[in-house]
């Protein structure tokens, strides 16, 4: 099917592309529009993205498998991922994701049969000293979690 | 000695993130008053070169020289590009600049901007810095509408577009030309230097790249003045009339792993690392066994180091490590350090951007060692692979990503030889990181 820009999203887009003086440096911002409205970036996305820019479609998908927040598969409704990285791991990550794949189910890497929780971990998210911690659909950090805290947290996503 | 703060001076303040706050604090003064005729650029450039600063987004360049590198007749347009990727294990300092004072980081770009002749900035912000990317935007919203911004900045004629660039996730592009690569619409490909950013950065235009924190210090600069940064931290001249020790200024530590009180704090360059660690993060927790002072491309430092070390470029430098970026993890006895190393393998296994075949190779190959020597089937051979392997990494890569893994893997190996000989000889029951036994061999996959 074929994708294009909703106007909120166009209007975006025009403002952005003033910001640069090649049209190609708009890529990974542009990208960024698509997964926003998307969830993730389907084939068409790209496609789009890439026709909006003048580039091939083979040069988004270069980019956006270069970089781990570009979802190139769907995820669920809340993709959970948790800081696996040294200080996170001294304070607790590991206890947070065994307790995690409990809950929920599934291990790292899985999403939900229900489509509501994808499980994964991340590389340090510069919150070593708030760790353990983990992050929800690339956008807020949940710090300083206990897994009582945890069970609140995945109480409210509903 | 001195406990001027100059990056966190207001973070206690209510909504210091917002330009109410920071007008009340003073900021912008000294951009007003350069951009009026002040000071010219190249007075600007002066201050910052005599204030000794040094970048602070981990190998310590001296900022006013890197500066002043910018071909004087190259007719292409200049760029000031900041570096907010931080990603470096270990380092969560420059998110606060951000949290808590973003207009002292926008009035240091003007600063920067205007001493460089550039009229383009771009800040370059981790993508899952999501939250901190939104109140950096309101705050440059808010400067453009005060008019510190675009066209004519204070009503002059100087013109200054400030972007926000969000990343997308991958530890590289903390790496400046693998950042500008990025910023053009590319994956996060590091360059081969030279040519430096200097004269082909940015779309191939001179370019200056620097980190948030050694921006952010700008503005007091100029305020002050060099002389009186210079007060502050260690400064010693020698017999010889040169610098001895020259560590001036104030930096930001972030401070986790066993300590009691995790957190970043700004303290002034020349303590030594113990006071500090237990002065500002309430001591050790649990019983020393080593420090990574800077982050985790940076080698370890066993606990007598931990109570030696001075917190100088120099005393860092006479232990064989490094500041970094400010990333300070401490160790305790509980903490295995085979466990520690391939924790963090893992880390440069998986961000290698893959360009060079030794490192791509040789972090991959590290880390599978590791996985194997943690579930107890290590020998002493693996030893001297580990040296070998690191041997033809280091030096033979495009950027320093490979010297980042190797390094502290060397140091380690040295420091601590008797534990990895033991862990690596003698076997044994795989433990975890707290130094427990691994009960499932699915914690060994992390
Ligand atoms: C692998 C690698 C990762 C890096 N990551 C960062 C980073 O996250 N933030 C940063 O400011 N500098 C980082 N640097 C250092 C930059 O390349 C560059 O030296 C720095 O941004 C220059 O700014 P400064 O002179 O103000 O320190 C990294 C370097 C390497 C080799
Ligand atoms: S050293 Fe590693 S990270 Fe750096 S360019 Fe080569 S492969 Fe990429
Ligand atoms: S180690 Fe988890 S945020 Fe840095």
């Amino acid at each position: 099917m074929a994708y294009t820009f909703s106007p909120e999203t166009q209007a975006k887009f025009d403002r952005l592309v003033t910001r640069y003086p090649q049209k190609k440096a708009a890529l990974i911002p542009t990208l960024w529009l698509a997964q926003e409205e998307i969830g993730w970036l389907p084939p068409e996305a790209l496609a789009h993205c890439a026709a909006v820019l003048d580039l091939p479609p083979s040069k988004a998908y270069s980019v956006a498998s270069f970089y781990t927040m570009f979802n190139l598969k769907p995820v669920g409704k809340y993709k959970i991922e948790v800081c696996r990285t040294l200080s996170c791991a001294m304070c607790g990550a590991f206890e947070l994701i065994a307790h995690l794949e409990h809950k929920l189910g599934i291990r790292l890497g899985e999403t939900t049969p229900d489509g509501k929780f994808t499980l994964m971990t991340q590389e340090c998210l510069a919150s070593c000293g708030t760790g353990p911690m983990l992050q929800i659909n690339g956008k807020r950090y949940h710090e300083n979690l206990t897994p009582g805290k945890l069970d609140e947290l995945l109480a409210s996503l509903t | 000695m001195s406990t001027t703060k100059i990056l966190s001076a207001y973070w206690h303040v209510q909504d210091s993130h917002t330009i109410d706050v920071a007008l009340q604090q003073g900021a912008y003064v000294v951009a007003h008053d350069v951009l009026k005729g002040a000071r010219s650029p190249e007075d600007v450039t002066n201050e910052v070169k005599k204030s000794g600063l040094r970048g602070r987004g981990g190998a310590g360049f001296p900022t006013g020289m890197k500066w002043g590198f910018l071909p004087k007749d190259n007719p292409k347009p200049r760029y000031l590009v900041i570096n907010a990727d931080e990603s470096e294990p270990g380092c969560f300092k420059d998110r606060y600049i951000i949290e808590e004072s973003p207009h002292m980081l926008i009035e240091g770009c003007i600063l920067a901007s205007y001493a460089i002749n550039a009229h383009d900035c771009y800040i370059y912000v981790r993508g899952e810095f999501w939250h901190q990317q939104r109140i950096l935007q309101q705050a440059v919203n808010d400067a453009y509408a005060k008019g510190y911004l675009g066209d004519r900045c204070f009503g002059t004629d100087f013109k200054l577009n400030i972007t926000v660039h969000s990343g997308a996730g991958a530890y590289i592009c903390g790496e400046e030309t693998a950042l500008l690569t990025s910023l053009e619409g590319e994956r996060g490909y590091p360059r081969l230097k030279p040519p430096f950013p200097a004269t082909h950065g940015l779309f191939q235009c001179p370019t200056v790249v620097n980190n948030v924190e050694t921006i952010a210090n700008v503005p007091w600069i100029v305020r002050h003045g060099a002389d009186e940064y210079s007060k502050i931290g260690k400064y010693v001249v020698g017999e010889d009339g040169k610098p001895k020790v020259d560590s001036r200024g104030t930096r930001l530590f972030c401070g986790s792993g066993a300590v009691n009180k995790p957190g970043v704090h700004e303290v002034p360059l020349g303590m030594k690392l113990i006071d500090y660690i237990d002065e500002y993060h309430g001591g050790v927790k649990g019983e020393l066994k080593g420090a990574i002072p800077g982050g985790s491309s940076c080698p370890i430092l066993t606990a007598d180091e931990v109570r030696s070390v001075e917190m100088t470029y120099e005393s860092m430098v006479a232990h064989g490590t490094m500041f970094g970026a400010g990333g300070l993890i401490v160790i305790d006895q509980e903490t295995s350090l085979v466990w520690v190393l391939h924790n963090l393998l893992r880390f440069y296994a998986h961000e290698s951007c893959g360009q060079c075949t030794p490192c791509r190779e040789g972090t991959d190959w590290l880390y599978k060692i590791f996985s194997r020597v943690l579930v107890g089937k290590g020998s002493e051979a693996d030893l001297q692979e580990i040296l070998d392997i690191a041997d033809n990494m280091e030096g033979k890569t495009i950027c320093a990503l490979a010297a980042a893994a190797t390094m502290p893997t060397r140091s380690y190996i040295k420091k601590f030889k008797d534990e990895f000989v033991s862990y690596f000889v003698k076997g044994g029951r795989p433990v975890d990181l707290r130094g427990r036994y691994i009960q499932s061999p699915a914690m060994a996959r992390l």
